[in-house]
């Protein structure tokens, strides 16, 4: 009631945004008064590079809506969605994006009817969908983003997009994302990055180098701490079962578990650590648990954009490299896995 | 989890009713998590409408719904996506009496998304009267926690005493500011209370000066408007009375000054053109404004930036504009105005007047944008922490339907990670002994029984730190005083009687080592205050005159005379602190083993050290990241 006109004042302010915004521009009055509880938490300056901010998402499952939703909300530039699958009643499950009406979703791919959802939630924000093959992309596609999120990825896909994303000139964020039963994995390459982090008082510059996920997925295992979370090691025996079998995410039951301890002894013995480093029933729920839990979406998803957020924001310390959230026990938990272990 | 697990878990959430009180940034995320989970039966109360503001994050509401109940819309949006479940949302009060201890029972557990400690005490309460399990849950900026609370289990939410709400000392306020927020709570609490709210209440806002030149009567002459003042006239004179004239007589102190920086009175003529109303035409300009919140100064002074940092000029045009709209525009609400975050000239004006005060002490000055985050004690809030914290709530929750004792745990979001950890889940603790809420201890109040007023224990003991709704005293069998709709005119006018009485005078006299029973019907709450005749407090220290001790304080550090001496004393003009934000408790907590212990197949394969047990203190770790997040 109070301010009907706003809209298209949005609007315009989202095309005048477009053409006009320029660094060190202010944000707009309909922006400060949007923006106003999270620019108290990170800033004007890193909204101002937030809503200049370009992100690429594909896989458009559970985790991905719940991260899709929390950036259109913190008002980025542009979601360009990635997702060819036709809605079925799988996508239904812990996709909120997705309304449950057939006659609404009937012959659109999940990215079509998301981007649809995701409009809605905020008029300031770009989203539009990409049509084709992710991995199929030359390198040159990927220089249109700042950030470029995987979901439930296949190893060779989430290989060859990062290895396009590194040769690029300016650095793309790259971030995967994954999760099975009650359990998420995040992987995130920002190659060297520098942001700065307050001290007491001070703001202090900091450096990190990142390394690929070629690098991040083939450290030997032998020198990584055992206090390291063990589901870094079981989404490997995953993600090679998958490779080998041809299977995609989720794809997989009880009747896998011979064949994925097949591939776990194997890898065990190649890294000459004892089988014990990977426990069965977690393999076993990570192969089982196909239905994705809704909770863990939410948590894994908001995990997931803050790190977006502050790699955009370039405030705040990043997650390096691997985060593992599972909700058996409640941790969510940073691991840094890099060659440094071998040193 | 295997495919029986899963269904087991399927029929608890599914045969599950429950109650989410808050639709706000965390109950938006709560309802939809909830939803997606396979839970069938969701009431929902919220009393509040949307703003714009909420639209970064509470993502059911969209900006046509502003104004509308955000129980509804939230409800509406939510069946969109799982129309065949049942949602039923109240846009009222959760302190309303009907939601009594009765409505309680029917949930199976309630869960919190609220934005204040009064609301979460009231809800703590009645889950107890009910024997409902609770999961609590609170968020500021990147900072959030989820804790269970079930009866006789685990601790209440009122086991561990909250922090008090950051109070300032009355002469800092009103005469010896050092920092910027000393200016707000002047110009909000004092100056605009006086000028724009009710004109009975107590007021602090001129200053005592030693030679008593100005009588009491001539100083409050000054804040009444004459009929037939000129307007602009009266706002100079307020400006130079509040900003010179009252400065001056602060100078005239001289103890006060000694070890510190003399401020300077500012008078009108020097910052301001003699005649204003020719540049701005106040009332011809604004004629388009229908509703009192849109209102605003600052276009008629071509300021539009929120974030910008405005001079003593620009604070001081302000501050005579924004006083000048109230006459004009809003006349018939002053007298009964109180200071809102939402009412924009009530900002403006709060802003100006606190620049100006700073600039009188040396202080740095702050923009519109960053006095309101002050005056408001507004959240910092983020979308993903919401989330994050809505999918822990609803992984406790299904713990407790399936009463999982052994496995609850409270989860805090951390900014920086600790021991690697971003999300770290602790064990949750005993009920304390010594709460007054779940474990009935008896409380002590020091009083002076003589001249203590019965009003002064209701309003400074009962509703203020006891939190009680529809509180009722009573001493041995007498009852000596009540609230409620269904007493008759006698009663009301005993009780009526009995507040002016001092305890001792009272009825039954309340006299050292008297024992009163203070209980809520509606909380189903019952306590007993041993009374303790003290004759003197320090007026500084112990403005209340009264000291309430004993409650949310182990018994064994809680020395006899320790305990009259926490922060309640500092009470003074209060400004409330965020009390949605997580509240870590000052024990030591203790982590929650990596391992389920009764999970056999995945301990075969544990390794000893991950059993490790690690104790932290929380409160250092928290207030560190506390103000790296600002």
């Amino acid at each position: 009631m109070k301010k009907n006109s706003l809209d298209k004042e949005v609007l315009l302010s989202r095309f005048s945004r477009l053409n006009l915004r320029m660094d060190g521009e202010e944000l707009t009055e309909q922006e400060t008064a949007l923006y106003d509880r999270q620019i108290r938490v990170w800033g004007a300056n890193a909204q101002r590079r937030l809503t200049k901010s370009h992100i690429l998402v594909s896989g458009i499952k559970g985790t991905v809506a719940e991260f899709c939703k929390n950036i259109v909300l913190a008002g980025v530039g542009s979601v360009t969605l990635m997702d060819d699958s036709l809605v079925n009643e799988e996508a239904l499950n812990a996709n909120f994006l997705i309304p449950p009406d057939e006659n609404a979703y009937k012959g659109k791919t999940v990215a079509e009817i998301c981007c649809d959802s995701l409009k809605d939630f905020n008029p300031m924000v770009l989203v539009s969908v990409e049509k084709g093959d992710l991995s199929a992309r030359s390198t040159e596609f990927f220089e249109k983003f700042d950030v470029v999120v995987i979901g439930y990825g296949s190893l060779a896909t989430k290989k060859a997009v990062n290895e396009k994303c590194r040769k690029l000139s300016k650095r793309v964020a790259f971030y995967t994302v994954d999760c099975r039963d009650s359990c998420g994995e995040i992987f995130v390459d920002l190659q060297d990055y520098k942001y700065t982090k307050k001290k007491l008082e001070e703001k202090v510059e900091c450096e990190l180098n990142f390394p690929s996920f070629q690098e991040a997925v083939s450290v030997p295992w032998k020198p990584i701490p055992r206090r390291t979370a063990k589901l870094y090691f079981a989404m490997r025996v995953i993600e090679v079962f998958e490779e080998n079998e041809g299977r995609k995410h989720g794809e997989c039951s009880l009747l896998d578990l011979p064949t994925v301890l097949e591939i776990k002894k194997k890898l065990c013995e190649a890294n000459s650590v004892s089988e014990s480093l990977i426990p069965d029933s977690l393999l076993e729920r990570l192969i089982t648990g196909t239905i994705e839990f809704p909770p863990a979406c939410a948590i894994v998803g908001g995990i997931l954009a803050q790190e977006v957020i502050k790699a955009v924001s370039g405030k705040g310390e990043p997650l390096k490299n691997f985060f593992y959230y599972d909700a058996q026990d409640g941790k969510g938990v940073m691991e840094d896995i890099s060659n440094s272990f071998t040193s | 989890m295997d495919t029986q697990q899963q269904q087991q878990q399927q029929s608890f959430i599914q045969g599950a009713k429950v109650l989410m009180v808050g639709a706000g940034g965390i109950g938006c995320e709560l309802l939809k998590t909830l939803a997606l989970s396979g839970f069938q039966d969701i009431h929902i109360i919220d009393m509040d409408t949307i703003e714009v503001s909420n639209l970064n994050r509470q993502f059911l509401f969209r900006r046509s719904h502003v104004g509308q109940s955000k129980a509804k819309v939230a409800r509406d949006a939510v069946l969109r996506f799982r129309p065949h479940i049942n949602i039923r949302s109240y846009h009222a009060n959760v302190k309303n009496p009907e939601f009594d201890v009765d409505f309680f029972k029917q949930f199976d557990v309630v869960l919190n998304g609220l934005d204040n400690l009064d609301a979460r005490r009231h809800v703590n309460r009645l889950c107890l009267a009910a024997d409902v399990p609770l999961v609590e849950s609170g968020t500021t900026g990147f900072l959030g926690q989820v804790t269970v609370h079930v009866k006789g289990k685990t601790e209440c939410y009122e086991c561990q005493t909250k922090p008090a709400p950051k109070t300032y000392p009355v002469c800092t306020i009103t005469s010896t500011p050092t920092k910027f927020v000393h200016c707000i709570v002047w110009a909000k609490d004092l100056l605009f209370a006086k000028l724009f709210g009710d004109k009975n209440q107590d007021n602090d806002l001129n200053v005592r000066a030693n030679n008593a030149a100005s009588s009491s009567k001539e100083t409050e002459d000054v804040f009444e408007r004459a009929e037939d003042e000129d307007i602009d006239q009266y706002g100079r004179k307020i400006y130079d009375h509040v900003f010179g004239y009252n400065i001056e007589a602060a100078l005239s102190n001289e103890e006060t000054w000694k070890n510190r920086t003399r401020p300077r009175p500012i008078y009108s003529k020097e910052v301001l053109p003699e005649s204003l109303s020719q540049q701005n035409g106040t009332t011809q300009n604004c004629s388009a404004t229908d509703d009192d919140s849109t209102v605003s100064a600052m276009p008629l002074l071509g300021l539009k930036n929120p974030q910008e940092l405005w001079g003593l000029t620009q604070n001081s045009l302000v501050f005579i504009e924004a006083l000048k709209l109230f006459f004009a525009k809003r006349k018939k609400e002053i007298g009964h105005l109180t200071f809102d975050k939402d009412d924009q000239l009530a900002v403006e004006f709060v802003t100006a007047a606190a620049n100006i005060r700073a600039e009188s002490f040396g202080i740095p000055l702050h923009s519109l944008f960053e006095a309101k985050g002050i005056a408001g004690n507004i959240v910092h809030a983020v979308a993903t922490t919401n989330a994050i914290v809505a999918g822990l709530i609803v992984i406790e929750a299904i713990k407790v339907l399936k009463k999982d004792a052994d496995k609850y745990r409270m989860t805090y979001c951390l900014e920086h990670p600790s021991r690697k950890m971003l999300l770290m889940p602790v064990e949750p603790f005993e009920p304390n002994p010594a709460c007054y809420v779940c474990s009935k201890t008896p409380l002590v109040l020091e009083i002076n029984t003589q001249k203590s007023k019965l009003r002064d224990l209701v309003d400074k003991i009962v509703t203020a730190k006891l939190g009680m709704n529809l509180p009722l005293i009573m001493h041995g069998a007498s009852l000596l005083y009540e609230v409620g709709d269904d007493l008759d005119d006698i009663m009301v006018a005993n009780y009526n009687a009995n507040l002016e009485k001092s305890l001792s005078e009272l009825p039954s006299p309340v006299i050292n080592g008297s024992i009163l029973t203070v209980e809520d019907l509606q909380q189903e709450l019952s306590c007993k205050i041993n009374v303790k005749h003290r004759e003197e407090f320090d007026e500084e220290k112990e403005p209340e005159g009264m000291v309430l001790s004993g409650w949310t304080q182990s018994p064994a550090t809680n020395g006899e005379s320790a305990s009259t001496s926490n922060n309640e004393n500092e009470k003074a003009v209060d400004v409330t602190e965020s009390s949605s934000g997580p509240e870590m408790a000052s024990k030591k907590r203790r982590l929650s083993e990596t391992q389920p212990e009764n999970d056999k197949k995945e301990t075969e394969n544990v390794e000893s050290d991950d059993d490790e047990i690690m104790e932290i203190e929380n409160p250092v770790m928290v207030s560190k990241k506390k103000k790296r997040v600002e």
